[in-house]
């Protein structure tokens, strides 16, 4: 019995630790989408009225942002891959009957899931309930609106993770993943929408924008769930989301058919 | 003398941790682009969100721009030299500690050194574009006093960021648990305070003035540096960056004092 009790105390001591994590975490992102609630707010002011977005989708869609940051964010890629790539760990996974492409994809996809429903329920949590009345969450515009965001928000995640995937891809063909990561995913982050809504873009930019995969990640989704993006847009981004999954997870594999052929063991 | 040797031994440590890193300049050279980039969509950023408003809360846009290249560099120069804090728990959990506190050198000259990294120093150079950017298009008179407050403002923020890494490493000490809390602090710092931080309001104002004294290198100079209030008292202000590093330090001291190995 008594080594049952200790298996008990030491998950136990575990599990506490994660939370204590998780409880970080939560604060790191209220503070973070407060902060940027202020500062629009500020923006707002400034503007007398004449936004792109109206101030509560813009409050929408930073806790949108927070809340599922781990869904979007190309930057925190899977490290074990990465090293896996490195390292040489890559030998084990090509032994699998199974394609790499697919096994990573949902992987990735998993990974994401989990981790990001984990933590948007207690950020949107506070963000509908315990925020000061200005920066609170609202409810989408209608029931409607509302399925589509979960449509929208999966395909999303798909070109998201089929972009990560190339990223992956392309560490086979270089010693230095890290740096190449660094160098595509911090400008993802821009043009997805991360650094300042894509609305706010000006209108030549976003034209240009608009003809690439990137314009059609989270930007969708949240402003689908605001009310901000409606009727006929809404089903011509869908039809371009999943042109966008479609050839980005096609230029995927090509590049992994080729990596395949030419992959090198850094010892391991 | 003492200082000297030791300047001598941390421009040992300085070179040798380029040396390894120039052994991969692919990878060098990317990580400084990458970081490059990120900072540079910010700057981006705040051009895309100025043009429609000539101001925010009585900022212009070049003001705006002064404010985050401030920022910037003081936040690059802190991870620059004090990268070494920033990744102590991981120097902890090595039991490398260990290792440095049996070398008869400064335990501070050997965490800052063993860990100089020279590919941080990417965004330097969208914090002097943004400085070149700033400084045309706001309609500031420049004197001594005021190229003194602008180097004041960025030699206190390094110091003030300094200080805060050593803040968060001096908690590894004391606790095992995840301080990614700090990261508000220090992350957090560097992405909200590239607006002048009364634009967020009073509340945070008044944490950022008593709690962490963020304002002393940003706010009050910046009032003087723009003209907005003319008391030359407040391009003093970085100095009390001082204290707040003495008290980060005293920390550090007596958490060195509690050390225990954690045993690796």
């Amino acid at each position: 019995m008594k080594k049952y009790i200790c298996f008990f105390k030491l998950r136990f001591a575990t599990g506490m630790q994660y939370r204590m994590a998780t409880v970080t975490a939560l604060t790191t992102q209220l503070i973070w989408g407060l902060m940027e609630c202020l500062a629009y707010r500020a923006i707002a002011e400034a503007s007398g009225g004449k936004m792109p977005m109206d101030y509560s989708s813009i409050v929408t869609y930073i806790w949108l942002k927070e809340g599922l940051l781990v869904l979007f964010n190309t930057w925190a890629a899977d490290n074990d891959l990465f090293a896996m790539i490195t390292d040489g760990g890559i030998a084990y996974e090509l032994c699998r009957p199974l394609s790499i492409y697919s096994m990573w994809f949902s992987r990735t996809v998993g990974a994401r899931i989990a981790e990001a429903f984990m933590r948007c329920v207690p950020v949107l949590f506070c963000a509908f309930l315990l925020m000061p009345k200005a920066y609170r969450m609202t409810l989408p515009v209608s029931g409607v609106s509302f399925l589509l965001f979960l449509l929208t928000v999966f395909l999303a995640l798909g070109i998201t993770v089929t972009f990560c995937m190339i990223v992956y891809m392309l560490c086979f063909f270089t010693i230095s993943p890290q740096g190449w990561r660094m160098v595509l995913t911090g400008a993802v982050d821009f043009l997805s929408g991360n650094v300042i809504p894509l609305p706010f873009f000006p209108k030549k930019y976003l034209f240009l924008l608009e003809l690439s995969p990137f314009a059609y990640m989270q930007n969708v989704p949240f402003r689908i769930y605001s009310g901000d993006l409606m009727g006929g847009d809404v089903y011509l981004c869908i039809l371009k989301q999943i042109f966008w999954l479609a050839v980005l997870m096609l230029l995927g594999i090509a590049l992994w058919k080729k990596a395949e052929k030419r992959v090198a063991l850094q010892g391991g | 003398m003492k200082i000297r040797k030791n300047l001598k031994l941390y421009m040992k440590y300085a070179s040798v941790c380029t040396k390894s890193i120039m052994q991969y300049k692919l990878s060098f050279l990317l990580m400084i682009i990458g970081r490059f980039i990120i900072a540079f969509c910010e700057l981006i950023g705040i051009r895309f969100l100025f043009s429609d408003l000539t101001q925010i809360k009585g900022y212009t846009y070049g003001e705006v721009l002064l404010c985050f290249s401030v920022i910037q560099m003081s936040f690059t120069f802190a991870e620059l030299f004090g990268n070494g804090f920033k990744v102590f728990s991981g120097i902890v959990r090595k039991g490398e500690f260990d290792r440095m506190m049996l070398r008869p050198c400064s335990l501070i000259l050997q965490v800052m050194g063993s860990r100089f990294e020279v590919g941080r120093t990417g965004p330097l150079l969208t914090a002097v574009i943004t400085l070149v950017l700033g400084i045309r298009h706001s309609q500031i008179t420049w004197s001594a006093a005021k190229v003194w407050t602008m180097a004041a403002m960025i030699t206190g923020g390094t110091l003030l960021f300094i200080g805060l890494f050593i803040l968060e490493a001096s908690m590894c000490f004391f606790s095992i648990e995840d301080t990614s809390l700090m990261n508000v602090l220090t992350y957090g710092a560097k992405t909200h305070g590239k607006y002048p931080i009364d634009i967020y309001g009073k509340g945070i104002l008044r944490f950022c003035t008593y709690i962490i004294p963020y304002t002393l290198i940003q706010y009050y100079p910046l009032q003087f540096l723009l003209g907005k209030k003319g008391s030359i008292y407040l391009a003093f202000s970085p100095f009390g960056i001082a204290v707040f590093l003495l008290i980060c330090s005293c920390l550090w001291q007596y958490g060195v004092k509690n050390y225990k190995s954690c045993g690796s």
